[in-house]
């Protein structure tokens, strides 16, 4: 059993050494925050024109994470090519055969994409949130506003668990080309659209992305009286990530590379 | 040492390795070989444990791959080119392989000074020809300075400069005592590097002996006259009870004959003789008619007897420097088998049920 810090370092220096990372994870930051910035600045400009509804109800926090929506999509292209782009070279039967127990390997990669996810992640809610305030004016809310500081760490969680989820979901599908063409469409098109149907709504309100983003909601919206909270929310996804993690460890483990 | 123990891979009704048992020794090369699609890549890749086996067993010094700690330590392995992320330099591709078995640092910039990429170290590998391609793989081989060495098909894609180098590493790997697997389909190129032979075709084992034994055995020798006479000697030569097959240029062959023994007939009866020369079929020859059988993907219909037989070119080139001059006119034994109007060597395309997964 060679040692797990070894294999950490290797994925790590694996990770670091594509341009595509730096490349995903600079477009994620970037995308979510400069929308996010051009979103606050937008609805602080117009205020005056929002309906007396839309001013109740308005949630600052969340508006700043708007961007993310768009965003998201570089964090998906970062956690499928994390693991398909092995499968996609040939490097697999390279990796495997350096390291043949299939956990310690997965679970090396796993843990080196999800930990540079959070901090990515981290830094660009964090980000965001301060930079969306600012632009907002007296809009804004404060940090220690109640659960302000919840959404913005929650954002980063959120970031974080879905790019776990794609490289679970690439681990089971072994294809750049089938993980980018099936996750994709479904985070920026089938989820947000199928969550607006009513009854099929139902439904799409436990679909990872529906569910995690709760947790950066600090004003609850109009239709919120979902069956579950912002902690709910983000444990719904986590279960999906969990599952998606295990199939692609089981498919690993079973299947010849 | 490797050894192989009933090893048997199935995909679905296809069997692509059946009961392979044998065993690989240290301090010479071995060369393995079989025609496309005979198995020999997916023994490979169960050896290393990234095909999991139908049923039987392979253990690399007496364990399963899996439990060696540290495995590129213990066996090296150069499988296709491919196996390698373009998006990273060669340097890069190196050291993650090191780092995951804690080989030192300072091996990467060894193992690319002796495949001779030091050049390119910091180059992205997907700018790499084939060739190159090739020998970034065979220094990620070299990488852990394992007693076993494996190489799938190593001098694809190297110019002759690196298939003279590939052949004195392999050479020199197990002069050093280290276990050296390397396989081909070209008999020409086992040949000159291999000293001891397995041949399979269809996943099954045909030989297991040495190359010294498999040329013994297996390449015919004739003895090849010509006479400004060939009538008169073609006459006296059947008297004698000689079985006399002419070749196209107007000289005959005589197999399993020794030729001094020939040279007197013909002195005897006065005959003037151009040429009298002992001659031996290429090992080609002797390699496409051990695995003529079992070929898998045979070219179909387009060969009639007394046609031109279709010899891999290249190979055949140097497998002469070992077989004597080349046949000037296809030997019997290449007449398209009975029954089924099919030939061996045409068609080298894999449809790649084993490969590229």
């Amino acid at each position: 059993m060679a040692a797990p810090s070894a294999i950490l370092q290797s994925e790590w220096t694996k990770i670091r050494s594509v341009r595509s990372t730096i490349w995903t994870l600079a477009l994620a930051f970037i995308v979510t925050v400069a929308l996010g910035a051009i979103i606050c600045l937008v609805f602080d400009n117009t205020w005056d024109s929002l309906s007396p509804d839309d001013q109740a109800t308005f949630d600052p926090t969340n508006t700043s994470f708007v961007g993310m929506q768009l965003g998201q999509l570089a964090l998906i292209v970062f956690g499928v090519l994390v693991i398909a782009s092995e499968y996609s070279t040939g490097m697999i039967r390279t990796s495997l055969a350096a390291v043949p127990q299939r956990g310690s390997f997965y679970a090396s990669k796993v843990a080196v994409a999800g930990a540079l996810a959070l901090v990515v992640g981290m830094a660009t809610s964090f980000v965001v949130f301060f930079l969306g305030q600012a632009l907002l004016g007296s809009h804004k809310a404060q940090i220690s506003d109640p659960g302000v500081l919840r959404a913005v760490v929650g954002a980063g969680l959120y970031m974080t668990l879905l790019v776990l989820l794609c490289v679970g979901a690439a681990a089971m599908l072994r294809s750049p080309m089938l993980g980018l063409g099936i996750l994709m469409p479904f985070f920026f098109l089938v989820s947000p659209i199928l969550s607006v149907i009513p009854k099929v709504k139902k439904v799409a309100q436990y679909f990872p992305d529906q569910a995690g983003q709760k947790i950066m909601q600090v004003v609850p919206g109009s239709d919120s009286n979902g069956p579950y909270g912002p902690w709910g929310g983000i444990g719904i996804m986590a279960v999906w990530v969990a599952v998606a993690l295990l199939g692609g460890y089981l498919v690993l483990r079973q299947r010849d590379a | 040492m490797i050894e192989l123990q009933g090893l048997t891979k199935r995909y679905g009704d296809r069997t692509a390795v059946d009961h392979l048992t044998f065993t690989v020794r240290p301090g010479v090369v071995t060369g393995f070989l079989g025609p496309n699609g005979a198995g020999k890549s997916t023994t490979m890749r169960m050896l290393l444990g990234l095909d999991a086996p139908t049923s039987g067993d392979v253990r690399i010094d007496g364990k399963h791959y899996a439990q060696l700690s540290e495995p590129l330590k213990h066996i090296g392995a150069l499988l296709d080119a491919k196996s390698i992320h373009g998006g990273r330099t060669a340097y890069d591709h190196l050291l993650c392989i090191a780092q995951s078995n804690r080989i030192p640092t300072r091996r990467v910039g060894e193992v690319l000074e002796t495949v001779g990429l030091s050049a390119v170290a910091r180059k992205r590998s997907k700018g790499f020809s084939l060739g190159m391609g090739q020998r970034l793989g065979i220094a990620a081989a070299l990488l852990g300075d394992p007693e076993i060495l494996m190489f799938d098909e190593p001098v694809n894609g190297l110019d002759p400069e690196g298939i003279h180098w590939i052949r004195n590493l392999m050479k020199g790997l197990a002069a050093q005592g280290r276990t050296v697997f390397v396989s081909s389909h070209l008999m020409s190129e086992m040949a000159l590097t291999a000293e001891h032979l397995i041949v399979i075709g269809r996943g099954r084992l045909l030989a297991d002996t040495s190359m010294a034994d498999f040329i013994e055995k297996n390449s015919r020798s004739f003895v090849r006259l010509r006479s400004p006479q060939p009538e008169r000697l073609r006459d006296v030569l059947t008297a004698a009870g000689h079985t006399v097959v002419s070749t196209g240029d107007g000289a005959f062959e005589i197999t399993g004959k020794d030729a001094a023994e020939l040279g007197e007939l013909a002195a005897q009866h006065q005959l003037v003789l151009h040429e009298l020369s002992p001659q031996r079929a290429s090992l080609e020859e002797a390699f496409m008619q051990l695995t003529a059988e079992s070929v898998e993907y045979h070219a179909h219909g387009a060969v009639t007897p007394g046609a031109s037989v279709p010899v891999p070119a290249a190979p055949a080139q140097q497998g002469w420097q070992h077989g004597g001059p080349p046949p000037t006119a296809p030997p019997p034994q290449q007449q398209p088998p009975q029954g089924g109007g099919q030939q061996w060597g045409s068609q080298w395309r894999n449809p790649g049920s084993g490969k590229g997964r």
